[in-house]
C-alpha cells in the first residue's frame, strides 16, 4: 500500500513539474561574464569585469542571483540601474559633461574626414607635371655659368 | 589687397586650437568630477562651511528626508555601505553615540551609498541601528562632501555648517572632540 502511494506521488510530481528542457528553453541565457563587461564598478570607476573591490564583489553576487532567477540581460541591467542608478551602466548617458564621450570622438572624426577631403581636393587641383615637363620648365642656364660647370666637371674625368 | 595667411601657419593654428580645446575639456572634466579639497582645507583652517543640500529617500522607504530637516540639531552624518568592512566595526560605536545624542539634541544620520537595498537593510537589522538612514543609490550627494571612500563622517552643527570631518572610520576620541562641544552651542 505504502509502495503504491509512493509511486502515485512520484508520478503526480513528475506530471506537475515542468520539463527541464522546456524551462531551459524559456530561460534567457544571461551570464555573469556577459553582464560584467557592460556595467561599472562604481567605487573603482572601471568596468566590473576588471574590478576586484568589495563593492564589485557585491555587484557580482547581485548579478549571479538574478542569473539564477533566470532573468534576461536587459532585466538584470534594469535591476542594477534601480539599485545603483544609471551610472552603473558602462555606456555613459549623453547628458552633461558625459556627452563629451560622444561629442569629442564624433568631432575629431568629422574634422579628420574634412581635413582629408580638403587635402585630396587640393592635390587634385594641382597641375600634374611629368619629370620631362619639369625639365622643360626649369630656367635655362646662363651660358657663362654652363661653361664654368662643364669645366669643373671636366676636372673630375 | 588682403594679406594671405601662409598655409602651414594656418594648419598649425587649427591644430593648436584643437589641442587647446581638448586640454581645456580634460581640465574641466577633472575639476568637475574630481574630489575637491576645499572642504577639508576650510575645516583645517577652523572655518565652518555650510553643508551642501542633501535630500534623499529613506532606506526603509517612505518620504524623502533632507539634511535641512535637522537644522537646530547636531548631526553626525555618516556615509557607509554594507560591503565596507570598516563600517561593520564602526557601526556599534555610532549606535552607542546615537543613544547619547538623542537625549541632548543631536543625532547620527546614516547615508547608505552604492549599495543593494536588501543588503543595507540586513546590515541595519544585524547591528540593531536605530538612527535614521537615507539611501544615496549612485553616490550623487557624497561627491558634494568630497566623500571618496567608506566610511566617512561629517559633523554638522546646529546651524547646518560642517564643523569636523573624518575620512575613514571614526573612534570615540574623534566623536568626543568634535561632537561634544557642539552640543553646548545654541542654534
Amino acid at each position: 500500500m505504502r509502495r503504491r502511494c509512493a509511486v502515485a506521488l512520484t508520478a503526480a510530481l513528475l506530471l506537475l513539474a515542468p520539463p527541464t528542457s522546456a524551462l531551459a528553453a524559456t530561460c534567457p541565457r544571461a551570464s555573469l561574464p556577459d553582464v560584467e563587461d557592460e556595467v561599472m564598478c562604481l567605487v573603482c570607476g572601471v568596468p566590473l569585469a576588471l574590478a576586484d573591490a568589495p563593492q564589485a564583489q557585491r555587484e557580482r553576487v547581485f548579478i549571479s542571483r538574478m542569473v539564477r532567477q533566470c532573468r534576461s540581460k536587459d532585466e538584470i541591467e534594469s535591476a542594477l540601474v534601480a539599485q545603483y542608478g544609471p551610472r552603473v551602466l558602462a555606456l555613459p548617458k549623453a547628458t552633461g559633461f558625459r556627452s563629451a564621450a560622444y561629442v569629442v570622438p564624433a568631432l575629431v572624426a568629422a574634422l579628420t574626414v574634412a581635413g582629408l577631403g580638403l587635402a585630396a581636393a587640393r592635390r587634385r587641383r594641382r597641375p600634374r607635371t611629368s619629370p620631362r615637363d619639369d625639365r622643360v620648365s626649369r630656367p635655362a642656364l646662363d651660358p657663362l655659368q654652363a661653361a664654368r660647370i662643364d669645366a669643373e666637371l671636366e676636372r673630375y674625368r | 589687397m588682403t594679406a594671405r595667411v601662409p598655409r602651414p601657419a594656418l594648419a598649425i593654428a587649427v591644430v593648436s586650437i584643437g589641442v587647446g580645446a581638448l586640454i581645456g575639456l580634460l581640465v574641466y572634466g577633472v575639476k568637475a568630477t574630481g574630489r575637491g579639497q576645499t572642504l577639508d582645507d576650510a575645516i583645517a583652517h577652523g572655518r565652518r562651511p555650510a553643508a551642501p543640500a542633501v535630500a534623499l529617500p529613506r532606506l526603509e522607504g517612505g518620504a524623502r528626508a533632507a539634511l535641512a530637516d535637522y537644522r537646530g540639531t547636531v548631526v553626525v552624518l555618516n556615509y557607509w555601505a554594507s560591503w565596507c568592512t570598516p563600517c561593520r566595526q564602526e557601526s556599534p560605536l555610532l549606535e552607542r553615540w546615537q543613544r547619547r545624542l538623542a537625549k541632548r539634541g543631536g543625532t547620527v544620520l546614516g547615508v547608505d551609498s552604492l549599495d543593494v537595498t536588501a543588503d543595507a537593510r540586513a546590515f541595519v537589522r544585524e547591528f540593531g541601528l536605530t538612527y535614521p538612514m537615507l539611501r544615496d543609490r549612485d553616490g550623487e550627494t557624497q561627491r558634494r562632501f568630497g566623500v571618496s571612500g567608506y566610511p566617512e563622517t561629517l559633523v554638522v552643527d546646529r546651524d547646518g555648517r560642517i564643523a569636523a570631518l573624518q575620512r575613514g572610520p571614526v573612534d570615540d576620541a574623534f566623536l568626543r572632540r568634535s561632537v561634544l562641544p557642539l552640543l553646548g552651542e545654541a542654534a
